[in-house]
């Protein structure tokens, strides 16, 4: 076996130190019974060539490398050859969580600037070094507000990202939260402010908005912040598109940023590894873990790790707390090359371009809400169902939209799209087409 | 000092903000091929901001450096062997990462039609198949994304199961050498802890579990092996009590790495497991992420299991979002599924016979550690060790050289240290996991190094309680850094 480095001789040589006869006998303390006794049924140990054959023919029955107007949270967008270049360093690939800060200096360092970077993207004071992903902060950053509030419920717009929903309604389940959703407006597909607003009580933990939201529009952010805030309620604001934040005004207001990182130079993956982030106004401890500074002399040469989740994971206040121990996502480092990367003006002209290239194809195809978008925006199919459409456009080997029947019944006749800087013109041209009558043909 | 590290130079670096210039920049976009538009007019001037404060600004080459610079101040698996006990920090072969980049996996989309995914569906599938094969389970859910998600999955299964009974019941029982996240996630579905107590040979006392499953105990949560690293010989016993008062049995398969390929929690009568496809099957840490939970159940369990599930239909695979008892979501789409792939191209590398090997070195590793160090530093308990060994620092202390001093030595010697402290039913606990990876000559590195320490903490204990020495920074406020953190960077004014 290519990955154990010892000869057979090397492990006769050990099992002699330990006055054992053979291996067998290091599980003696197995009772017989619970002993498999045949080998696993699985298929022999292959090479790395058959292993990577194996991988390859999967990935040649994906239909991949076309031009894809799919979003929804997770998004096509070009990765700088150097992300991949640095984030597969061993150093930091197989590095642990950072338990021992002398030895995690760069981690750590990594860890701190990305904390600063997404504090300097959405405005807020303190951010942690990653979540699961999006859906996990966003359910995480719920329950923080139900800690600092003392408050019960939540109230969710409608207009927020169907799968975060989801994972909110399990993480909520058994801790007695009720869950409310404020509806979108039916015209500028953003949250209704009154209605979200005559939802608030003074049991409300927190108002969540999701801008841009799950339709693509930015959400009236502001406004809502102030009901929520009138109410005694927290504003979270989520985020599934990170690459808006380096066009789109932070929301100042907000209690509690929660969003997913995936358009920071990760792949779309299938769905995962992503990362998710949270970040909030000071003294508000987020949860998982953070880098940080000891405030000290040499505060220039040791950096370290508060460690929440350290404290958590070794010496649990059994019983008494409700925070979950959260392994980091994808990883911050992942993201803070990005950022770097990019810097301040790519980050820019990257959101710049995402905008111009979504407002040429949206000018073209029939939009179904008037609300200001980002990079996404839905668009009803009147010629063809939604399903048809996609099928004529995989024909014209195009990945087309997102058919919104699966999460909103209403919008049966509607699918949303996105538009990312990976899209040229001439591919939108080509989608534009089959929306005309006949189109599909 | 033995021969594993000696000091070189190190280079600086200030931080990212500190050689930022304006205009700089590391990356360059394709001309727009479309109209520019303003950005003002289609989004509401207040809806725009006028820059990101702060925000770096660097060339590529000064990315590079500056990345590659702190990455020389880690200490990784690539360097040398890192027996963070529980933790299972094994080698994690290039391969792996070479099929997770497949372009036609890293491309796809989560909302791709089936039929243009039936690449990434099959290796889910064949997943799922090969862990539920390894743990002796009828189910697997590749969901959750951590351990700890994979726990708070596993838990909130059991009080579904019992709910659909028609009482979820009140209470978890927790050993006192369980993992950390173990009651953290009982209390999080929503369930009391009772913590039970080891005896003296740091296993669950199966004379007295009987008369601690009442009525409204809903599960045991067990590590096994447990934390000491010995493997509980009663777990059927302990299964079958728990299954005729109605109970069920949750494993934390964090330890898996002692087992497969010799014994099935399964077999054994475990209801639930949850796995750290990031430690038993050679996943990159990453510093921290990202990892995989996936959860194993018996078929009784099946039907609450976090949808979609995979199935096929016409010999295509499908997601199936039809089940009505599920718990629902634990996260956005399906599961990490780059983590999964490495996972799957581990298991297909190593094959029954290299999976079952691994566990031997493993377990053999564990005992020559154990046995070699047995004459330097106290074994609180005797039972044998599986996949890891615990020590505690009760000879060290009467020369007032802590478990934290022993490690912090030990990374002067090159090595990253041991879990410190923990399990905390042993007090000043060195907790070593050497996994199957490390070489006789790494091996006995490590135990001529922990060796050489131990005669230090009696010849000259200040330089064990100062340690480290030869690193960048010199010991760490831990203390203050929590106390009065800094937590970001800002400009000086």
């Amino acid at each position: 076996m290519r990955f154990l480095p010892k000869s057979d001789a090397e492990r006769r040589q050990m099992l002699e130190a330990l006055g054992l006869e053979s291996v067998e006998e290091l599980f003696a303390q197995i009772p017989p019974e619970l002993r498999l006794g045949r080998p696993l049924a699985l298929e022999p140990g292959r090479s790395e060539f058959e292993v990577l054959e194996f991988m390859r023919a999967c990935g040649r029955q994906n239909k991949t490398g076309l031009p894809c107007f799919l979003g929804a949270g997770a998004y096509y967008h070009y990765r700088p050859v150097v992300v991949e270049t640095l984030a597969s360093r061993g150093e930091f690939l197989t590095a642990y969580t950072p338990y021992q800060a002398e030895i995690s200096q760069g981690l750590l360092t990594a860890i701190f600037e990305f904390q600063t970077m997404i504090c300097q993207l959405t405005g807020m004071d303190v951010a942690n070094a990653s979540m699961y992903d999006g859906s996990t902060a966003m359910a995480e950053a719920a329950l923080m507000a139900r800690r600092i509030t003392g408050r019960e419920h939540v109230v969710v717009a409608a207009s927020v990202h169907p799968e975060y929903r989801e994972v909110l309604r399990t993480y909520a389940h058994n801790q007695a939260i009720r869950i409310r959703e404020a509806p979108y407006d039916p015209e500028s597909g953003a949250v209704n402010v009154r209605a979200a607003a005559s939802l608030l009580d003074d049991n409300t933990a927190a108002l969540i908005i999701q801008s841009p939201n799950f339709f693509g529009v930015v959400e009236p952010l502001g406004e809502l912040a102030e009901a929520a805030h009138a109410a005694g309620a927290l504003l979270i604001h989520a985020f599934s598109e990170a690459v808006s934040l380096g066009l789109l005004a932070p929301c100042e207001q907000a209690d509690i940023v929660a969003g997913e990182l995936q358009s920071f130079a990760l792949p779309p993956s299938y769905g995962g590894p992503y990362a998710g982030v949270i970040a909030t106004r000071e003294i508000r401890p987020p949860a998982a873990r953070q880098a940080g500074w000891p405030d000290h002399g040499h505060a220039r040469q040791s950096r370290l790790l508060p460690d929440a989740g350290h404290a958590r994971a070794t010496h649990p206040a059994r019983k008494s707390h409700l925070e979950h121990l959260h392994e980091p996502g994808a990883g911050g480092a992942d993201g803070d090359h990005l950022h770097a990367a990019y810097g301040k003006q790519g980050l820019r002209e990257l959101a710049e371009q995402n905008l111009a290239k979504a407002h040429y194809l949206a000018a073209r195809l029939p939009l179904r809400f008037r609300g200001p978008f980002f990079n996404e925006f839905v668009v009803r199919c009147e010629a063809q169902p939604p399903e048809a459409i996609n099928r004529a456009l995989a024909g014209r080997n195009i990945i087309g939209g997102l058919p919104l029947a699966r999460f909103y019944p209403e919008l049966s006749d509607c699918m949303l799209l996105c538009v990312t800087e990976m899209i040229r013109r001439e591919d939108m041209d080509r989608l534009a087409e089959v929306f005309q009558p006949g189109g599909a043909a | 000092m033995t021969g594993k590290a000696r000091s070189h130079i190190v280079q600086d670096e200030p931080l990212v903000f500190e050689i930022s210039a304006p205009g700089k920049r590391g990356c360059q976009l394709p001309p727009l091929d479309v109209p520019a538009v303003d950005a003002a007019e289609v989004l509401g001037a207040a809806n725009v901001r006028r820059e990101i404060e702060g925000f770096p600004e660097l060339s590529e080459v000064e990315v590079v450096r500056h990345f590659t610079r702190l990455s020389t101040w880690n200490y990784a698996i690539d360097l040398g062997m890192y027996p963070l006990g529980s933790c299972t920090m094994k080698y994690n072969p290039r391969a792996n990462e070479a099929a997770a980049s497949v372009e036609g996996l890293l491309w796809a989309h989560p909302y791709q039609p089936e039929e243009t995914v039936q690449g990434c569906l099959e290796i889910m599938a064949r997943l799922e198949r090969a862990l539920a094969e390894i743990t002796g389970m009828d189910a697997v859910s590749l969901q959750p994304a951590a351990g700890a998600h994979g726990e708070l999955t596993g838990i909130l299964l059991i009080r579904a199961l019992l709910a659909s009974r028609g009482n979820p019941r009140r209470k978890i029982l927790i050993p006192d050498s369980a993992h950390g996240t173990n009651p953290a996630t009982a209390a999080i579905a929503g369930y009391e802890v009772e913590n039970i107590r080891s005896n003296e040979r740091g296993m669950i006392d199966i004379e007295a579990f009987p008369s601690l499953v009442t009525e409204d105990v809903a599960a045991l949560m067990i590590t096994n092996p447990n934390t000491l690293g010995v493997f509980e010989v009663n777990i059927a016993r302990i299964a079958e009590i728990l299954h005729s008062k109605g109970a069920l049995l949750y494993m934390d398969g964090a330890n898996m790495n002692a087992l497969v390929g010799i014994t099935r929690p399964g077999d054994a009568g475990v209801d639930v497991l949850h796995l750290n496809l990031h430690k038993t099957f050679s996943t990159p840490h990453g510093g921290g992420g990202p990892g995989s939970g996936p959860v194993a159940v018996k078929k009784e369990l099946e039907p609450f299991l976090p949808k979609p599930r995979l199935k096929q239909v016409n010999g295509q695979w499908r997601w199936d979002y039809d089940r009505p008892q599920s718990i629902g979501r634990v996260r956005a789409f399906y599961g990490n599924f780059g983590v999964l792939v490495r996972a799957l191209a581990y298991i297909m590398a190593c094959g029954p016979e290299g999976l079952r090997a691994a566990t031997v070195d493993a377990v053999l590793n564990s005992n020559y550690v154990r046995k070699k160090l047995e004459p330097y530093y106290d074994l609180p308990h005797k039972e044998p060790s599986m996949h890891e060994c615990v020590f505690s620092d009760r000879r060290q202390a009467r020369h007032g050289v802590r478990t934290m001093d022993i490690a912090k030595r030990l990374i002067d010697y090159g090595f990253h240290p041991y879990t410190v402290a923990f399990p905390l039913i042993v007090p000043g606990a060195l907790m070593i996991e050497p996994t199957e990876s490390e070489s006789l000559r790494e091996l006995d590195l490590f135990i001529e190094a922990m060796i050489a320490i131990a005669r230090e903490a009696e010849e000259n204990p200040e330089l064990v309680r100062t340690a480290p020495h030869t690193t960048r920074t010199s010991r760490v406020d831990e203390v203050t850094a929590a106390r009065k953190p800094i937590l970001r960077w800002r400009p000086e004014r």
